[in-house]
């Protein structure tokens, strides 16, 4: 399945009143590959993530999910007309996410989500904000707590899985020892790291992360792209992340799209992206020429 | 250096002077606005002349006393616990302080509850024993019956205020439903209490869904005053729709509850006569007693239960951070709703204690106070706290009780002096009070759920107090 | 036809008064996100100020004319309730102020448990009747036997309330001291950075707040010549109500809604069922904050992800 289209954005518009936040934005992301959606401040990156994962509802436009192979794409327009949110086809599923409620985006297409200003739950301890990230599964086991109340050990049994998933996790982002501390209690980069942890208890087939690295210093900058490297070669998950480091994305994106203003204006490979004019112009806010004009400029008065 | 520490000593006695004189000038302040506060309100008071006309009593000696209690009392708190006097007392830095504060207590959570069971056990057993009989104590065990009734509601409520984080101001419509559900169903269809209390706590966890559903958007303070809204329309229709519950006068003469089928009373076939003791009225009361400390026991059982299985992490985590919990799959709707209606449902099995108790319900006994009551409990006992509940339930409820119980008040203020008449004026004000010294409440941290290796209590500076 | 004009006449009078207690919820609210609960008790301590003045100056002192007594009850109500006002805010809210969210909540329902109960307690816990104050009316027409009249009382509170709102819409739109009240309202830590002094703002706030109660109180007794200690509740419920229909933090929001309140009251006694106006009242704040949270002058809310 690596390498085949997993996510379609198409046409993507979001408008708020009068303010066009994302217009008319369409691209794909790929199974297996880490696709970094960039952009300078208000460029409408979050509110991409945020028409992805259910939170809101895009004015125009249609966000597709295949599971099981790019082969489901075949039945969009299908879904499309049928108005369905889900069509299986085959052993797979196409999932039109702009139709889903945020929690559903997760439970049934499977697409977790960070936060840009963490979103812990720092009053509980690190163990349980992975055990509550595995609540679905665990509901059912515990019949909907009615089976659980009588301490029924199928549920016991379930239970004890959840937390070998979660020890499992605790031991990749190094955090074992402060299983039983309070989250609000960790320091910022571990804190970043154990969100990026407790989305991929949910068992996500794409995990969108918004600015994971902001705010870290340059050491857990790059444990952060071990972990996602490793995220994206162990398990069966792909990343959409919105960064601002261009360093990070540079080095872990397989993948890059551009938006400035709410419009695509670039999508390739880093390195395309990279020496394109008009994403170096939307940076640093002038054209091409001027930039060399500026640098001679600054170089100058030094 | 010795220069050096006595002009400190020397210094530390000349400020006391200072600091008294500036206490003198604070409280002189406060019982100057006292005094602007009871003219007229308490310097002249309204009363009715015959024919209708009001005329006004001065009371002068009033007014003075009260501005000289709060003269006193000001200046007492200043001198023995005010900023200064503490700092001069410990000169540790307030960081020090607040991290002692915040320094967890295991032994209270985790091994209060059984010693408060034990006790509540006990408990008619040793007001029977300090009383010299067992009609002595009955007043001992009614008010026991009173602290676990409210013990219990609070415990209801705190899974939807505690742990969901959801501010329910009406939560008295669900004690209201369940004594209705009972009154109703025993004396119109003279169905039996041991069927009707798991039919009122059904009830009451449906009308939980009914009223939870339309506000679950709803947040903080708005939540708070739909909830309000919900509870004051029960009480009005209850008021107002008398063909079925009677309107304001309420529903009397409600049958008693048997012993498993064996009615407390003095016949052969009665409780008394099956175990071949002496026929006492007491019996009944005891047996209330258990009974409320029995549904007590189920709803923190259960509790506790749920808190450990993911409905539970589901509504704590709600509390903490709902978009989060979103993020994560987990439906905040059905969530909510599953608080709301576990709330209800102890609620709903307390108000048919209430009724069969009573054997009477009318609706002026689930007013808008019943509710703040309650909530009170459950924000004074700490959000969470199940031993807080208990804690709090005592102290709030059986506080203003002993009010009655102080004679000596009437040698101070004279014979008239009635001091169960002051009992929700100083309630009021305990609730303040209360607030002011510990906002988090008695029991503020928060046990997790599961852990690795080590239970490690979670400081309250860290847990959310939810947003709806 | 003619029976609906006075019962709107009715209405606008009711609606007035509930206006007049909103703007204390919605300032209140506005400035620190704060239900005060005890507003409503505040009102009904004004209207005894306002009462025990009132039978101070005309039978005690012996005052004749009306106009001047009322006058007097009026600025002597407003002082006395500020201070109230003032020592609430001092006492029971502002130690909590930053604190946990349910601690002010918690202590503004013990302020109003006292406070119903201090009046019950220090003045007797019966209905307290004044006699008529102003009896004459207005015959503005009649039609099929049925006079439609606007009372000098209906006129005056109406007019006090829109001279009132002028004023304080004034203070809070052009003033300094408004200029502070909105900057507290978005942000604390930065208007106290600014230089504006955070405590003595809120404080200001509660006391206008409280002044406006006591308008609101005199009003009340005048309109309705009795008062009694537990006539805080349901008013104040109402007129909150009314602030968050209006669209919670707006001054002119909150006598809209005051007067739309009072109106349906009103409309619903006279056409319905005089048991169930207040389940109306209640069951219009279910259903604005349901529908539309932000009131009918109020800003929407968009959730921050």
């Amino acid at each position: 399945m690596r390498g085949e289209t997993l996510l379609r954005v198409e046409h993507l518009t979001m408008r708020f009143g009068g303010l066009v936040a994302v217009n008319d934005l369409s691209f794909t992301a790929k199974a297996g590959d880490i696709t970094a959606l960039i952009g300078p401040n208000g460029a409408g990156k979050t509110t991409v993530f945020n028409c992805i994962t259910g939170f809101y509802k895009p004015s125009e436009g249609r966000v597709a999910l295949a599971h099981g192979g790019e082969a489901a794409f075949a039945a969009i327009e299908e879904a499309t007309e049928k108005g369905a949110r889900t069509l299986s086809v085959g052993d797979g599923a196409i999932h039109l996410l702009e139709r889903m409620p945020d929690y559903i985006v997760t439970q049934h297409a499977r697409v977790a989500r960070t936060f840009q200003n963490i979103r812990l739950f720092s009053g509980m301890t690190v163990l349980e904000n992975l055990l509550v990230a595995q609540h679905n599964p665990l509901m059912l086991a515990s019949g909907y707590s009615v089976l659980g109340i009588l301490g029924l050990s199928s549920y016991t049994t379930r239970q004890r899985e959840a937390v070998e998933l979660a020890k499992a996790w605790l031991e990749r982002i190094g955090l074992t020892e402060r299983a039983d501390d309070p989250a609000g209690d960790l320091p910022y980069g571990a804190q970043r790291r154990l969100e990026i942890a407790r989305a991929m208890c949910t068992k996500p087939i794409l995990l969108c992360l918004d600015e994971p690295a902001a705010g870290l210093n340059p050491r857990e900058s790059l444990e952060l792209n071990t972990l996602l490297r490793d995220i994206r070669d162990r398990d069966e998950t792909s990343l959409l992340l919105i960064e601002h480091d261009m360093t990070v994305v540079m080095e872990i994106s397989d993948h890059v799209v551009v938006l400035d203003y709410g419009v695509k204006i670039a999508d390739g490979s880093p390195e395309q992206v990279k020496n394109d004019p008009k994403v170096i112009g939307a940076y640093l806010g002038v054209e091409d020429e001027e930039v060399a004009a500026v640098e001679a400029e600054v170089e100058g008065r030094a | 250096m010795a220069v050096l520490s006595q002009s400190t000593a020397a210094g530390a006695e000349a400020r006391v002077p200072d600091r008294f004189v500036s206490a003198s000038k604070d409280a002189g302040f406060a019982a100057l606005v006292t005094l602007g506060l009871c003219v007229p309100l308490v310097t002249l008071r309204t009363d009715s002349e015959e024919g209708g006309e009001l005329i006004l009593v001065p009371r002068l000696g009033l007014t003075a006393a009260l501005c000289l209690a709060i003269f006193f009392a000001r200046l007492g708190y200043l001198l023995l616990w005010g900023k200064e006097a503490r700092a001069a007392r410990q000169p540790t830095s307030r960081k020090e302080a607040i991290k002692t504060v915040a320094t967890p207590r295991h032994s209270l959570t985790t091994i209060g509850l059984p010693i408060a069971l034990g006790f509540a056990i006990a408990y008619p057993l040793l007001v029977t024993v300090i009383n010299g009989g067992l009609s002595e104590a009955r007043y001992w065990i009614d008010l026991g019956i009173l602290v676990l009734t409210y013990v219990m509601l609070g415990w209801g409520l705190n899974i939807v205020v505690g742990l969901a984080g959801l501010l329910d101001l009406g939560y008295v419509a669900f004690y209201a439903i369940g004594a209705y559900s009972y009154a109703i169903l025993s004396t119109t269809f003279h169905i039996s209490f041991w069927v009707c209390l798991p039919i009122a706590g059904m009830l009451a966890a449906t009308w939980g869904v009914l009223l939870g559903f339309p506000v679950l958007r709803l947040r903080g303070d708005y939540l708070a005053i739909v909830t309000l809204a919900f509870g004051e329309i029960i009480r009005l229709v209850l008021i107002n729709w008398v063909p079925v519950t009677n309107g304001g006068a309420g529903i009397a003469s409600i049958p008693r509850a048997s012993f498993f089928g064996l009615p407390f009373n003095d016949d052969d076939d009665g409780f008394a006569a099956f175990f071949h003791l002496e026929f006492s009225p007491m019996h009944r009361i005891v047996f209330l007693f258990y009974l409320i400390l029995a549904l007590a026991t189920l709803t923190s059982i259960v509790t506790t239960r749920l808190r450990r299985l993911p409905v539970g992490r589901a509504w704590e985590a709600l509390r903490e951070d709902e978009i989060a919990c979103r993020s994560l799959g987990i439906n905040t709707t059905t969530t909510k709703l599953s608080a709301f209606a576990t709330g209800a449902l102890f609620g709903g099995l307390a108000g048919s204690f209430f009724a069969v108790r009573q054997g009477f319900v009318s609706p002026e006994s689930f007013n808008f106070l019943e509710s703040a009551i309650i909530l009170a409990i459950v924000v004074l006992g700490g959000m969470g706290s199940q031993i807080g509940v208990v804690i709090a339930a005592a102290v709030m409820i059986a506080g203003p009780e002993m009010l009655r119980n102080l004679g000596f008040l009437k040698a101070i203020f004279g014979e008239n002096f009635d001091p169960s008449e002051y009992r929700l004026l100083i309630f009021g004000l305990a609730m303040v009070v209360m607030m002011i010294w510990r906002p988090r409440g008695l029991v503020s941290t928060r046990e997790p759920t599961v852990f690795l290796k080590e239970r490690k209590s979670i400081s309250s500076d860290l847990v959310k107090e939810g947003h709806g | 036809m003619a029976v609906f004009i006075q019962q709107l006449i009715n209405g606008l009078t009711l609606g007035a008064i509930y206006g007049l207690i909103a703007i204390g919820y919605t300032m209140v609210f506005g400035i620190i996100g704060m239900v005060n609960f005890a507003h409503g008790d505040l009102f009904m301590v004004s209207a005894f100020i306002a009462l025990i003045v009132f039978v101070l100056l005309t039978s005690v002192l012996g005052i004749g004319s009306i106009a001047l007594a009322l006058l007097i009850v009026l600025v002597v109500g407003m002082l006395l309730t500020s201070l109230w006002g003032w020592a609430i805010e001092r006492v029971a809210y502002r130690p909590l102020r930053g604190a946990f969210r349910l601690a002010p909540l918690i202590s503004a329902i013990g302020v109003s448990i006292f406070l119903s109960n201090f009046v019950q307690v220090i003045q007797g816990a019966r209905n307290k009747p004044t006699p008529p104050m102003i009896r004459d009316v207005i015959v503005l027409f009649e039609s099929q036997g049925y006079t439609v009249a606007l009372a000098y009382k209906q006129l005056m509170i109406m007019v006090v309330t829109a001279i009132l709102l002028a004023a304080f819409w004034y203070v809070v739109q052009k003033t300094p001291l408004g200029r502070a009240q909105r900057a507290c309202a978005q942000d604390q830590r930065m208007a106290a950075l600014l230089g504006v002094d955070v405590d003595r703002t809120i404080s200001l706030t509660f006391v206008m707040g409280a002044a406006l109660a006591a308008v609101a109180g005199t009003m009340y007794l005048v309109y309705y010549g009795v008062v009694s200690f537990s006539d805080g509740f349901v008013p104040g419920v109402k007129a909150f109500t009314a602030a968050v229909l209006g669209g919670i933090g707006s001054l002119p929001g909150a006598v809209l809604g005051g007067i739309v309140i009072g109106l349906i009251e009103t409309l619903w006694s006279a056409y319905f069922s005089i048991e169930y106006k207040d389940v109306a009242a209640f069951s219009i704040l279910a259903i604005t904050l349901i529908f539309l949270p932000q009131g009918l002058l109020g800003k929407p809310d968009v959730e921050k992800v």
